[in-house]
């Protein structure tokens, strides 16, 4: 009896076992930090793009939402998400942070002038070192969070429709 | 003469723990212990992409401002999640990963001083 | 044409298979005494034409024929010649056939050379090898063909991985591949083994010499991918715990508790089933690797494109394969009567046992273990080489311990033991690592412990060296590979504790000074060669306090096909130390980040692996000659 116990209790560890590779293998691999949403950002000081001033959290304490944005005129697919920043502008519960990522002012400013400029704050990140407070790891990449600056939800990549849409459904709830 | 014989031995042992030391935080070691969430399996230390150079900085800044190692490594987590550390944290999910490799050696101890018992019981 | 060839070579194979298959049940039914001729000549055509068809690929290969998807997407007209042929077996497909060739010839031989033993064993070991032979030629032709083509012919291939165009790694499939698909073989003789209960010092006999080849070769493999490793990556390391690597270390650990688990049966009879299912385990182990590997499940900076249904396969493969073991287990088992001394060699041949399944659990463990949190948690967590040095370290340095003792226990009992010389012995170790850390530098509690044994285990092995010398005995394979084992961690840990790495950004022209080392960025120059441009630089390293003066030329190299940059380190490797520098560009900026590591002995961690392999083929020979 005991010999049967100890036989049945190895073949479903091995079908367990079997199992989860076998799970597995419809799993992505790809690791992205979306899943790391409801946390706080905390206290955080950006120097402001052309203004010898200080960008901190009390700035966006009093908007309901705020998108933070990073981006730079190197990145391509940064051209691709920025119709959808120029409408999410409009929006009114909303304003968007523009961080500039390991840019050249000049070549911001072309970017700018030429796509557009949908960022009620502008600032700028040149060494990269702030990005790293946010979670970011790469561009262009954008935060949603509230006004307590808790993050509802992280996008990886340019900003799609989809991501657009359900941007404007919170914002206008 | 056996009880000298253990006593030089230990101390000989012991001199060697003057070889010992405990290290200030090396900020290499810990970019080796790092992921570089961009690449296929390699470590800040070893990648030359935008993302490890960033944590470089950020992590040399950290060093300079008297953080400890586990405090860096709790940072980093909070803001990239456990995947970012090569070496898993002791909590609720990891313990089995780092208790069960020695459980193994204790039962496999267990078994072959079994195997003795019954011999020496003849 | 080539891909029709290869075609018909295949599914002929899979015919001959199926046909030797029936043969032997044919010939288990008659009362003949030995096995018939002819299934001895379908055995050769079996192996003869899956040569050829392994041919075929390779003159696709020679003479780029870009209709052959695998070809095209694998190889490049301008790529050199020996890379052309060595990116036959560089990519999934390709490698899969080497697997087949291995399964067939390691079959044919196994029969030819096992003529002293049981026939059904032998017949039924055959059927088993067959099957798996059957396994992966379905999977061959109908999942991951190398032979389909594309239409219409591209006029180019998609070129290589500059990466993989490197001698080591050219080598480095062949050599594992004997070694761990060579222990299907073994696999096979153990369920023959347990249908037919032919089991004792006659199995073990009919066994060990395939178990010796096929660690031996593996022992070569890992080595050779290390060695790929330190100069090609560039990051002058040589083991990184990648899921990649340790799969090849699994089943090493299995096959090296094998060997030993061998001698206990073939001399005292005792072990058997235990034999049995380290016998199974190297090569589900294999399997299992193989699976790690080719799903695309595990992240590693070595994985071959992903393609789930090659995962889907290959994990009902091993799932039949590991439930027909259990249930034949289950089944065969008796309990046996174990009458150990404490006191023996038998007991400490066990604790090796114990040993290197703790450390299997361990690699094990750790590379699978991001795969189970990420299913039953959905979270997911690195590692990485801090795990695997943290768990094993410890534990090696009683295993060493453990090691220099248990090779002059005697059989069945110890009459006594040396104490006193093995006392002497670990004072010796402990005051020579007293003096080596002492006079360099300091270093951490578990380096010291490590040396420690390292030293003593080397130590022990050499007066064992001597013991035998003396009284003439010409079987030195033993004591060569435990020696070399020795050496192989005392230089490791020596290498690790005595490295310098330094990362710094110089401009053309700049010096940078530290310690007692001086690097000067002396030139720059842009070169072509055949397939890539290379931005090569030339450092001077001077150290006054030991009068030197190198320069090394690391570049950066920028291949069209396909579109890569990687990094070549130059490394200048010498007897003591190898110096180590790589060159990248920093961005937007004159200045280029430098990476200069020293490294002391480095070529004596290769050559210790070197002879471990070779106390394995010194032994191998010694058989043979007997036995032949």
């Amino acid at each position: 009896m005991q010999k049967k116990i100890i036989k049945l209790f190895i073949l479903s560890f091995i079908l367990f076992i079997i199992g989860v590779l076998f799970i597995s293998l419809n799993k992505n691999s790809i690791y992205d930090t979306k899943g790391l949403v409801g946390k706080k950002i905390t206290k955080f000081g950006l120097d402001h793009f052309s203004e010898n001033k200080m960008i901190t959290a009390e700035d966006l304490n009093k908007n309901n939402f705020t998108l933070i944005n990073f981006w730079a005129s190197w990145c391509g697919p940064c051209r691709d998400e920025h119709s959808f920043l120029l409408k999410l502008n409009k929006e009114k519960n909303i304003q968007l942070l523009g961080i500039n990522f390991k840019d050249k002012k000049n070549n911001a400013l072309e970017f700018l002038n030429d796509l557009g400029n949908p960022y009620d704050h502008l600032a700028r990140d040149e060494l990269g070192k702030h990005s790293v407070n946010f979670g970011i790891y790469g561009i262009p990449e954008s935060i949603l969070v509230n006004r307590d600056l808790i993050i509802i939800k992280k996008f990886i990549g340019p900003i799609s429709r989809n991501d657009y849409d359900y941007i404007k459904n919170i914002v206008r709830e | 003469m056996m009880r000298i014989k253990i006593i030089i031995f230990f101390t000989i042992l012991n001199l060697n723990i003057v070889n010992a030391e405990i290290f200030s935080v090396d900020a290499n070691e810990i970019f080796k212990n790092l992921r570089c969430l961009i690449c296929q399996g390699q470590s800040v230390a070893d990648s030359n992409s935008e993302f490890a150079k960033t944590i470089k900085l950020v992590v040399r800044d950290q060093i300079k401002d008297g953080k400890s190692e586990k405090e860096i490594y709790d940072f980093l987590i909070e803001k990239y999640g456990e995947w970012i550390v090569y070496k898993p944290p002791f909590n609720r999910v990891n313990f089995v990963l780092w208790l069960f490799p020695y459980l193994v050696f204790v039962t496999g101890g267990v078994i072959i001083f079994l195997l003795f018992k019954k011999e020496n019981n003849h | 044409m080539l891909s029709n060839i290869g075609n018909t070579l295949l599914f002929l194979n899979i015919l001959l298979g199926i046909f030797i298959i029936y043969l032997s049940f044919q010939n288990l039914k008659n009362n003949k005494v030995s096995i018939s001729k002819n299934i001895y000549h379908i055995c050769l055509f079996q192996s003869t034409f899956i040569i050829i068809c392994f041919l075929t690929l390779v003159i696709a290969f020679i003479i780029s024929d870009f209709s052959i998807i695998t070809v095209y997407q694998n190889s490049h007209s301008l790529k050199p010649f020996f890379y052309k042929i060595s990116g036959t077996w560089g990519n999934h497909e390709g490698s899969l056939l080497l697997w087949v060739i291995i399964l067939t010839v390691f079959s044919f031989l196994f029969l030819l050379y096992s003529k002293n033993h049981s026939k059904n064993y032998r017949i039924y070991s055959l059927i088993v090898q067959n099957i798996l032979i059957l396994g992966f030629l379905f999977f061959l032709l109908f999942n991951s063909n190398p032979f389909s083509v594309i239409l219409p012919t591209p006029k180019e291939g998609l070129g290589l991985n500059p990466i993989l165009q490197d001698p080591a790694l050219a080598i480095h499939p062949p050599l594992l591949y004997i070694g761990f698909v060579g222990s299907s073989i073994y696999f096979s003789a153990a369920i023959a083994s347990l249908l037919t209960n032919y089991s004792g010092k006659l199995f073990a006999q009919s066994i060990k010499n395939w178990v010796l080849i096929s660690w031996s070769f593996q022992t070569l493999g890992i080595l050779a991918g290390s060695i790929w490793a330190y100069y090609e990556l560039g990051w002058g390391g040589f083991w990184f715990w990648d899921p990649v690597e340790n799969a090849s270390l699994l089943p090493w650990f299995a096959m090296t508790a094998l060997l030993h688990s061998l001698i206990v049966l073939e001399k005292r009879n005792l072990l058997y089933f235990w034999v049995i299912i380290l016998c199974l385990l190297t090569f589900i182990l294999s399997v299992t690797g193989t699976f790690l590997v080719r799903s695309g499940i595990l992240n590693s900076v070595h994985t071959f494109a992903n393609d789930p249904s090659r995962g889907l396969y290959i994990l009902v493969f091993l799932s039949l394969m590991i439930f027909a073991s259990v249930l034949l287990i289950f089944n065969k088992f008796r309990n046996s009567n174990y009458n150990l001394n404490s006191n023996s060699k038998e007991t400490f041949i066990l604790i090796n046992n114990w040993f290197m399944i703790f450390y299997l659990i361990t690699v094990l463990l750790g590379t699978v273990y991001p795969i189970f949190t990420e299913v039953l948690t959905n979270h997911k967590v690195s590692v990485g080489p801090p795990f695997y040095n943290t768990v094993i370290i410890p534990i090696a340095v009683l295993f060493l311990l453990f090691m220099s003792v248990g090779p002059q226990m005697k059989w069945i009992k110890n009459k006594f033991y040396n104490l006193n010389l093995l006392f002497k012995i670990l004072v010796a170790s402990i005051l020579i690592n007293f003096s080596i850390i002492y006079f360099f530098q300091s270093y951490s509690l578990i380096s010291n412990f490590i040396i420690i044994s390292a030293i003593f285990l080397v130590i022990s092995s050499l007066a064992d060296l001597y013991k035998l010398f003396k009284k003439q005995k010409m079987d030195y394979s033993r004591v060569i590979s435990h020696l070399a084992f020795g050496f192989l961690v005392l230089f490791i840990g020596l290498n690790h504790n005595f490295s310098l790495e330094k990362d710094f950004n110089l401009k053309l022209g700049e010096r940078k000074k530290f310690e007692d080392y001086s690097v000067e960025f002396k030139d720059l120059r842009l070169e072509d060669f055949k397939n890539y441009k290379a931005v090569i630089g030339e450092f001077k390293i001077n150290n006054f306090q030991k009068n030197l003066d190198k320069s090394l030329y690391p570049e950066i190299r920028i291949y069209e096909n396909p579109s890569t940059i990687t990094y070549e380190a130059s490394i200048r490797s010498g007897l003591l130390k190898d110096y180590y520098i790589t060159m990248s560009n920093v961005d937007r900026s004159d200045y280029y980040n430098i990476k200069f590591q020293k490294k002391p002995f480095m070529m004596w961690i290769w050559v210790s692996v070197i002879f471990i392999s070779l106390g394995g083929f010194l032994r191998l020979f010694k058989n043979a000659k007997k036995d032949y």
